[in-house]
């Protein structure tokens, strides 16, 4: 049969926001691969040298649509950590809140999208609407429901308001009630479950060979790599909470993790909010001055952090002016979304190939940024 | 997974039917819109009231979403400027920085969330405080403590001790690198202090280059418009400080300290190498300046950047006037006025001193040898205040008082007669001048001090800087403020006080100067000398009868055109306390601009 090249995205409803797939394929088996990345291309790292530190607030959350904060974290911790200034004991917990709250918002998500390619849209509509009351939270302690904007070199923006704590409780006290629902829709529907079980699969030796980390290192290698874990940043190293792992990965037992996840960053947000000091300063300024004038000591820093997606991580290079001499961005997805679907993604079918995007963990604007 | 279980699956859906849907119909979200949370990052909102057009806002906009544009029609007033920032959401990015940066608190955001319109230039627009849809929604997020981005604090100059009055030694200690860097650091670059600055220093840009360490272009930006940077660093009366954008929330930025603060750190070649730079051969003509006060050493130093040939005539024994013979040396060190004076020579400047025009040369003279003239005169004499008693020997004036005080400090002169208890009339900061150059000489001769002040003015409305009056009292100048001097009080041919009464107002229903009293509260501050600082007035000796009829006065000060040129004598210009101020930075201003007049002048006569 003659082989025929498809388009998959830059739109398409199982494509993850513009990103496309050229695939070559032999009925409806995919011969040949090529991602094809750009689209969202904003050139945020060059943008980010002529913008003041403060400024580049306005770019970073943007680099991931739908997890912006890991962003914001790192480049804080980075600008921090070159600056040498001391973050207030009570931003740390918040920045955890913020960060698990987002966690739990990003792998809702990623659940219920897998409605997308197999046909099971309310799941789709679901997990949307129980992302939204977390972003109804973000809205009110951010200012905003996608673009945060909220963790800052030097700590948070504003404190958190009054009552706020007890929502994200009622919040999240619901959401632990709907997760067996979700399971039992999504993951459990004999439709989806024929579909993801022993499928997509990401052997230990391709872990290693592309360098994969997040979900999909643990559930196949078996390696409780989290960096939350194995190099604690904010107060991580004062909870407690487990990092589930697996030792075979296809896109059912990833989705089985992710799950287990959930659960983890419930209990964590619960520990935090038991925890946070009430009293206290959210933020130091990062340097004298105001804003415009900041200037962080000449260095190089890499900071990182554990996304949803594995490690996430800037390099910082500061030459002493008000704004960064170079930023680079290392972003999870790149191993898993570029690289994987060039080599790996042949032989499954067409229609899998969305399935690929949805529980490897890529995030496309991330890739392009 | 269990095929039987999976049959039944279906029958479970049942339940939803009874369960709200997460779906929401759009039509509930056009009738019932949803309300944004209080800190919703939504369109601008900006208090025009409060709003100072100082485009900082703009300035720090990381997505250049707004625009500083001239508003028509807004009322022009001191400190702020007629803009206003309009804003692109084609650009925007609704981070809200600008509003966590505004100086005067005038910007927020609105709960407005919703705008939609075929016209793409409504997304282009000018806020006021209604919003972008005109009809005042509530605020959405606001700037507070935690999201501050202006560093509200000034580094503080630390004082000498207490016991400083012990000497006349400088009072104020310089700022380290460290702490003007840090100060220079809260600049926002709004220019309007330049505005209000009556000699329109570049002041966010030399503040620019302190804050980048290069001293040498800080330099070269303070000589742009004022040659006395040493003087103004130290005694100038700062207007710019009173209008300073950051001034609006928090503590305007030490202007004058950085400016001093350049001056003092600035190596000797730097210095000379920026202050010199412009000043060339002298191929265009010839100049007199007529006193070397301020005004005239501005004009000397000017001329001399236009290539003009200057000659200063100084009636005194030393050039600089008020600078040499006013300010007291523990605000105003003697090097730092030779430090100026030094630069305006080295520039060429020649000085003539002990030469009184109108006395010893006459301004006729001056014209035929000269091309044009300059006067730069002053204000040199004191106001007498007639009170009765005022012709005792012990009644002393502010003036002469100071000048021989800076003279005995230069060993010129002998201690000016000082008595153990003395009183000083007047309340502004020639007044502290005096009173705390009095506590200085009381200690060096009885090692104790005693200093009274009266003034018509309560201490709310004295007409002397806060530092004066804080500093005077810290080192202990006893104010009674809101009292009239009424009488010198003599017996047996000695001084024993004066009394005051309180004062119930100071200007008549017609706004004139016409203090009333209330003559029961009154009484006696005891004192054996009197010190008169109620004022100082110009001599114009030097104007012969026909000058004096063609030539405008105003309240004692001379009416010119522009540049200082005077009316019917187009060679004379004319600068300082008589014609505009009194104060320094306003010589320094009309001086620059009688040079830049002079030059207009002699070019246009030579075509
Ligand atoms: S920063 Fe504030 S005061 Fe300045 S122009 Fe902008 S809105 Fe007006
Ligand atoms: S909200 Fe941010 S992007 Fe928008 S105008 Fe203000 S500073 Fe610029
Ligand atoms: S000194 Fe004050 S008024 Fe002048 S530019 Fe700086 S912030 Fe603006």
């Amino acid at each position: 049969m003659k082989e025929v090249k498809l388009f998959l995205g830059p739109q398409h409803p199982g494509m993850h926001g513009n990103y496309s797939v050229h695939m070559y394929v032999d009925g409806d088996i995919i011969n040949k691969s090529r991602p094809t990345p750009g689209f969202l291309h904003r050139g945020f790292e060059k943008l980010m040298e002529r913008r003041h530190w403060m400024g580049n607030l306005a770019l970073i959350p943007r680099i991931c649509v739908p997890e912006p904060d890991i962003n914001e974290m790192v480049y804080a911790m980075g600008v921090e950590a070159l600056a040498g200034i001391e973050v207030p004991e009570k931003a740390h917990w918040i920045r955890m809140l913020v960060l698990e709250m987002a966690r739990i918002a990003v792998h809702v998500m990623g659940l219920g999208f897998i409605g997308g390619p197999t046909g099971m849209y309310t799941a789709t509509y679901w997990a949307i609407a129980q992302r939204d009351l977390i972003l109804d939270l973000f809205e009110e302690l951010t200012g905003a429901r996608i673009y945060h904007m909220y963790i800052v070199p030097g700590g948070v923006r504003k404190d958190i308001p009054e009552g706020f704590l007890q929502r994200v409780i009622d919040v999240i006290d619901e959401l632990e009630t709907k997760i067996p629902e979700y399971e039992e829709l999504i993951l459990k529907h004999p439709v989806i479950h024929a579909r993801i079980k022993d499928n997509i699969m990401l052997p230990a030796e391709v872990v290693w060979e592309l360098g994969v980390t997040g979900i999909g290192m643990r559930s196949s290698t078996g390696k409780a790599n989290d960096l939350r874990k194995v190099k604690p940043y904010a107060r991580y190293d004062q909870v407690e909470f487990e990092v589930p792992t697996a030792d075979y990965s296809d896109a059912l037992t990833r989705m089985n993790v992710k799950v287990r996840e959930l659960y983890q960053s419930i209990g964590i947000v619960r520990q935090v909010i038991a925890k946070m000091p009430v009293e206290g300063a959210v933020n130091v300024p990062v340097a004298a001055g105001n804003a415009l004038r900041w200037t962080v000591p000449a260095g190089m820093v890499y900071s990182a952090i554990e996304s949803s997606r594995g490690e996430y991580g800037y390099l910082i290079v500061s030459d002493g002016r008000e704004m960064p001499y170079r930023i680079a961005v290392r972003g999870a997805s790149y191993p898993q979304g570029l690289l994987g679907i060039e080599k790996y993604l042949k032989g499954y079918r067409i229609d899998d190939a969305s399935l690929w995007m949805d529980t490897m963990g890529v995030c496309s604007p991330e890739i392009d940024r | 997974m269990n095929k039987e279980k999976s049959m039944f699956s279906p029958i479970k859906a049942w339940k939803y039917l009874v369960r709200r849907p997460v779906t929401v119909l759009m039509k509930d979200i056009f009738d019932n819109p949803r309300e944004a949370s209080d800190r919703y990052r939504g369109f601008h909102q900006n208090d025009w009231e409060k709003c100072l057009g100082c485009g900082t806002c703009s300035r720090i906009c990381p997505t250049n979403a707004i625009e500083m544009l001239p508003v028509e029609g807004l009322e022009k007033k001191e400190g702020y400027k007629s803009e206003r920032p309009a804003f692109d959401y084609g650009r925007c990015s609704f981070c809200a920085i600008c509003v966590d940066i505004c100086p005067s608190d005038s910007l927020n955001m609105s709960k407005e969330y919703l705008h939609l319109s075929k016209d793409a230039d409504t997304f282009y627009f000018m806020p006021d405080s209604t919003g972008i849809h005109k009809d005042s929604r509530a605020h959405g997020y606001l700037r507070d403590g935690d999201s501050e981005l202006l560093d509200l604090e000034r580094y503080a100059m630390e004082l000498e001790p207490v016991d400083r009055k012990k000497s006349f030694m400088e009072i104020v200690k310089g700022y380290s690198m460290e702490k003007a860097l840090a100060e220079s650091a809260r600049c926002v670059e709004c220019g309007i202090c330049t505005e209000t600055c009556p000699a329109h220093m570049n002041i966010p840009e030399y503040i620019r280059s302190v804050w980048k360490g290069d001293m040498k272009e800080a330099m070269s930006w303070l000589y742009k418009t004022n040659p006395l940077a040493n003087v103004c660093g130290r005694i100038c009366t700062h207007k710019c400080e009173g209008v300073c954008a950051l001034g609006h929330r928090g503590e305007a930025i030490a202007i004058r300290w950085l400016k001093r603060f350049i001056v003092d750190n600035t190596s000797e070649d730097l210095y000379d190498e920026a202050a010199l730079e412009f000043v060339i051969e002298p191929v265009n003509g010839k100049v007199a300046v007529v006193g070397s006060g301020p005004s005239g050493l501005s004009c000397a130093y000017y001329l001399r950047t236009l290539g003009y040939e200057v000659d200063v005539y100084e009636e005194k024994a030393l050039p600089g006037g008020v600078i040499r013979y006013g300010g007291p040396e523990y605000r105003l060190p003697e090097e730092s006025v030779l430090k100026d004076i030094g630069i305006i020579e080295k520039a060429g400047v020649k000085f003539i001193v002990n030469t009184k025009v109108g006395r010893d040369v006459s301004l006729d003279k001056l014209r035929d040898e000269y091309d044009a003239v300059f006067l730069g005169t002053g204000f040199s004499l004191s106001r007498e205040l007639k009170i009765p008693g005022y012709e005792h020997e012990d009644v002393a004036y502010a003036i002469p008082f100071l000048g021989q005080t800076r003279d005995y400090l230069r060993n010129l002169a002998k201690m000016p007669e000082v008595h153990e208890k003395t009183v000083v009339i007047g309340g502004g900061n020639v007044a502290f001048d005096v009173g705390r150059t009095l506590i200085r000489l009381q200690q060096t001769k009885y090692n104790k001090d005693f200093v009274s002040m009266a003034a018509l003015e309560h201490r709310g409305i004295l007409p002397c800087d806060i530092e004066e009056l804080e500093e005077g009292e810290e080192e202990g100048i006893k104010g009674h403020f809101g009292y009239g001097p009424a009488e010198i009080v003599i017996k047996d041919g000695k001084i024993q006080g004066l009394k005051v009464q309180k004062v119930i107002s100071i200007f008549d229903e017609e706004g004139r100067f016409n203090p009333s009293y209330d003559p029961t509260d009154s009484f006696v501050i005891e004192a054996t000398q009197v010190f008169i600082a109620t004022g100082q007035r110009p001599e114009y000796a030097y104007l012969d009868e026909e000058m004096l009829s063609k030539i405008t006065m105003e309240r004692g000060q001379l009416k010119t055109g522009a540049h200082g040129q005077l009316e019917n004598y187009p060679w004379l210009f004319a600068g300082g306390d008589i014609v505009q101020g009194p104060d320094i930075i306003t010589g320094v201003a009309n001086g620059h601009s009688s040079a830049e007049g002079i030059d207009a002048y002699l070019r246009s006569i030579k075509k």
